[in-house]
């Protein structure tokens, strides 16, 4: 919240400008044509003349100030404005890189919990901007209603995973047993309880801007938490499936970027006039190969590609597997004109790695639309960057505003092509039915299984 | 669409103030959920009126008070007749009905959408829209054939192929949708298109979804359809003649007609309206069965063993209620009790739904959500107060009444692969040697 009181009240120490004082009242004043009556007028009225007006009218919200630490100023002090940027941007890019490195090391369990504070950052991002916007900060109901309902979605997805996943765990707990076979009921009755609230909240003079409120913040969710669950149901596949397609998402901005910087001429497109097509096309031919290499390196390791389980004689999360034929070598015979390039008969490659091109495919085509709506957004609503969280970078949400079409589309991806029904949750089902339900089912099963062999019918197993 | 022509050509020269006035003008009479700011201005001028003829010239000689009430009248019976007519026809076309609801409540929605955005001139918008409401559609009905006509499925090969990557497909046709909404962004008009975007996403979240769930309900069994939509129908009606007749202290001030005799009289009625409607319709085979569809005969069919739940059963009454009545035990049907708990949702959170919808009309300064039903408003303000039940009766079944599907579970353990058959299957015998259903003794069978 620090930005928005910088914003807000007195100028930051760098400052070259200063905000006006009551940037929201100002705004709010710039475009009513009978300032004096700004008080007395209809909330509502006011605002349902901005949202007709044409987005020109909307004046821009001024930069707010500097977070760069003082370490890095001093050390950067002596280059000119334009060199100290590029290096804060880079010191900062290196510095996250290292830090994602490190979390990879840390397991799984800790990746979960980086992805849970992302999502809360962005949240947190996006509903200021809607508080800005609206200037709804003295609705204060509403700021405890928009992290109910980010508590209650999340513990709706977390209670699905965790039911999924870890069905033997879940079946010793008693507490949590009875948790998990009302958990839909439990959720349902939370939101409701929400829903409720809100509705009772509805003020006369600012239903307009609750209701807007209320869709900003349902919007909100649907963008960001369900794309985080989805994340973490990849992971749980195997790191693999997270690493990967993230990897790929950087290193086409990364690559488009660099190709644009030194060969960029055509512009792109007008909602984004930085990016150029020699650079969409040189960041989609690098992501490929990058793609290529990492799914080759990654796929040798079971820390990565064996899918997350917990083990009830360890008590704990486990990576451990015989890897599935995706992740095993494989003879390919080349088709006749690579050959000729190559000059090889057969190459041997892992199966995965045809994968990671469609994933690195979709990174870098369809993904920089996921950048084009962010930047529609920030034009939209005037604002430069989501929040000022990353020096030189602006907030969570510009770097990942790639990431959330890529999310959906490697869980859609694998539900898809690569992986059937989860043993787990059919495991769930079963051991929730009926006892004579399940004797049946039993029965049927042990029948099929010696049919097909996998059960040896006079071995008691 | 006549409504809308009639909008669109006072919109480009008037004002936002002369728009909100018009709109007052457009309709005609009183609706439960009035705002007494209306009253306080000039009664509307006679406005369209889409009452039919017929009614207007054998009502012709009546006061306008008295003629409200029989147009409402008529038409609330009108609506009930059909409703029966389509419970007599069968599932199907409740599903086809279901369908034309929400279309029609998604149109109704982003009609208002526009009007109060003024984006009429944004035709791309208006394609993008209907394109997305067709994809979720699509993403969803594709998910509960799957369900629910699996055997069918698997037979046809296209339908095979469609149903293996549904995901896949309709996740591409929803980019599409993306793709073309980003390449659309308009410089002048950005945050304009941002809102409608947002608009129509949380609209496909409150209808779409909504309308599904209560398809699946139907699938569930007839009853699980009519008994929750003929609670808050009664509910409605009942709070209405009991705050009509007792009403005097108000309940909240978004509605300044709902009166807490109302309210509780609702209540009360409801649930013995439930009761005796579930007694009445557990009775029956056709309301009780689940859908199904039928291999041999290629169509759905209604017929089945009645489950517990529709078998008559003898209640102790507690001792309290023994003195009242002088009865020892009663037989009941054991879904009664359950539909008390529905009950007592569509009369103490239904009407939260009906808030929700007047706050709405309030901050957008609507009268009613269109004017498709004279009398009554558009097809919204009659539905305004099922949103929330349709949701409760699903999370309801999944909880406490249904199970998971066996035979669901042993097709989906068929694709899986034979070491996570075989591991399962391990689990399995375990857990019920753990349970004594299955003794070492009779692995041998």
């Amino acid at each position: 919240m620090l930005e928005l009181r910088h914003r807000g009240g007195c100028p930051g120490p760098g400052e070259a400008v200063a905000p006006p004082p009551r940037e929201g009242e100002a705004a709010g004043g710039d475009h009513e044509t009978e300032s004096t009556s700004d008080k007395e007028t209809d909330i509502d009225d006011r605002y349902g003349d901005l949202d007709s007006r044409i987005d020109s009218d909307i004046p821009e919200i001024p930069p707010s100030s500097d977070r760069t630490p003082e370490i890095l100023k001093k050390a950067l002090s002596g280059l000119s404005s334009r060199w100290k940027n590029w290096w804060i941007r880079g010191i900062l890019t290196l510095t996250m890189i290292s830090l994602f490195f490190l979390i990879i090391y840390m397991g799984s369990f800790m990746l979960m919990l980086l992805v849970l504070g992302i999502q809360v950052k962005c949240f947190h991002e996006i509903i200021t901007i809607g508080y800005r916007v609206y200037h709804s900060y003295d609705l204060p109901w509403f700021r405890t209603l928009s992290w109910y309902f980010l508590l209650c979605v999340n513990y709706f997805f977390y209670g699905e995973t965790v039911a999924d996943y870890f069905a033997t765990f879940v079946q010793r707990e008693e507490q949590l047993q009875f948790l998990i076979r009302y958990h839909r009921f439990i959720s349902f009755a939370l939101y409701l309880a929400g829903f409720c609230m809100f509705v009772l909240s509805l003020v006369k003079k600012h239903c307009r801007l609750q209701f807007y409120m209320f869709a900003w913040t349902h919007v909100t969710l649907l963008i960001i938490v369900t794309q985080s669950h989805l994340v973490i149901q990849s992971l749980f596949e195997g790191m693999i499936w997270f690493l990967l397609p993230i990897s790929s998402v950087i290193c086409n901005d990364i690559t488009a970027y660099l190709f644009g910087f030194f060969f960029g001429r055509t512009p792109l497109i007008k909602l984004s006039p930085k990016k150029t097509w020699e650079g969409f096309i040189g960041g989609f031919f690098s992501t490929v190969v990058f793609g290529f290499i990492a799914a080759y390196v990654l796929s040798k390791y079971q820390y990565f590609v064996c899918p997350v389980e917990y083990r009830s004689d360890v008590n704990s999360f486990v990576t451990e597997c015989e890897p599935s034929e995706l992740f095993q070598l494989r003879n390919y015979s080349l088709p006749p004109f690579l050959k000729a390039v190559l000059r090889q008969e057969r190459v041997s490659l892992y199966p995965f790695q045809i994968h990671s091109i469609a994933l690195s495919t979709f990174a870098s085509l369809i993904g920089p639309f996921g950048g084009f709506f962010a930047s529609g957004f920030k034009r939209a609503f005037k604002i430069k960057d989501f929040a000022n969280t990353i020096p030189g970078h602006g907030g969570i949400m510009d770097r990942f505003d790639c990431q959330y079409l890529m999310a959906t589309f490697v869980h859609v991806y694998i539900a898809s092509f690569i992986r059937g029904p989860n043993p787990s949750k059919v495991l769930q089902q079963l051991l929730v039915l009926q006892p004579e339900h399940q004797l049946n089912i039993y029965k049927t099963l042990k029948i099929h299984l010696i049919e097909k062999g996998i059960l040896q019918p006079a071995l008691k197993v | 669409m006549t409504e809308l022509r009639q909008r669109v050509a006072h919109e480009p020269d008037a004002p936002p103030e002369d728009k909100e006035s018009e709109s007052e003008a457009k309709v005609d009479g009183e609706t439960a959920s009035d705002s007494e700011s209306r009253t306080e201005s000039a009664p509307p001028p006679v406005s369209a009126d889409d009452t039919p003829e017929v009614l207007n010239r054998a009502l012709s000689n009546l006061s306008s008070r008295w003629k409200n009430w029989w147009v409402r009248g008529i038409l609330t019976l009108a609506m009930i007749a059909f409703f029966f007519i389509i419970i007599y026809l069968g599932p199907m076309v409740l599903m086809i009905i279901v369908m034309c609801v929400q279309i029609k409540c998604f149109h109704e929605i982003i009609t208002i959408g526009y009007n109060v955005y003024h984006s009429y001139d944004l035709p791309w918008f208006r394609t993008l829209s209907w394109y997305f409401l067709l994809c979720v559609n699509y993403f969803f009905y594709g998910e509960t054939v799957t369900d629910y006509f699996f055997t069918l499925v698997q037979r046809e090969e296209p339908l095979r192929i469609l149903s293996k990557y549904h995901r896949f497909i309709s996740f591409t046709l929803y980019l599409i949708g993306f793709c073309m909404f980003v390449l659309s962004l308009v410089k002048k008009h950005y945050r304009l298109q941002f809102y409608m975007f947002g608009w129509t996403h949380v609209t496909l979240l409150i209808v779409v979804t909504q309308s599904h769930l209560v398809i699946h309900n139907l699938f569930e069994g007839m009853i699980w359809f009519i008994v929750p939509i003929s609670c808050v129908i009664c509910n409605d009606i009942m709070a209405y003649m009991f705050g009509f007749f007792f009403g005097r202290t108000p309940l909240i001030k978004l509605s300044p007609k709902k009166t807490w005799e109302g309210f509780i009289g609702g209540f009360f009625a409801t649930v013995v309206f439930g009761l005796l409607l579930s007694y009445v319709m557990s009775g029956y085979r056709c309301f009780v069965c689940p859908v199904e569809y039928n291999n041999d005969t290629n169509s759905f069919t209604v017929d089945c063993e009645p489950s517990d739940l529709f078998r008559l059963q003898e209640y102790n009454i507690p001792g309290v209620i023994q003195s009242v009545i002088g009865w020892k035990t009663v037989r009941m049907y054991p879904f009664q009790i359950h539909s008390i708990a529905l009950s007592t949702f569509a009369s103490l959170i239904g009407p939260f739904g009906g808030f929700f919808a007047s706050g709405f009309k309030r901050a957008f300064k609507i009268k009613d959500f269109a004017n498709t039903i004279p009398g009554h408003g558009g097809i919204m303000d009659r539905f305004d107060c099922q949103y929330l039940m349709a949701t409760f009766v699903n999370v309801y079944i999944a909880s406490f009444i249904r199970g998971p599907n066996p035979s669901k579970l042993i097709q989906q353990f068929l694709t899986l692969r034979p070491d996570q058959q075989l591991h399962i299957f391990n689990t399995l015998q375990s857990h019920l040697i753990d349970k004594g259903m299955l003794t070492s003794a009779t692995e041998d069978e």
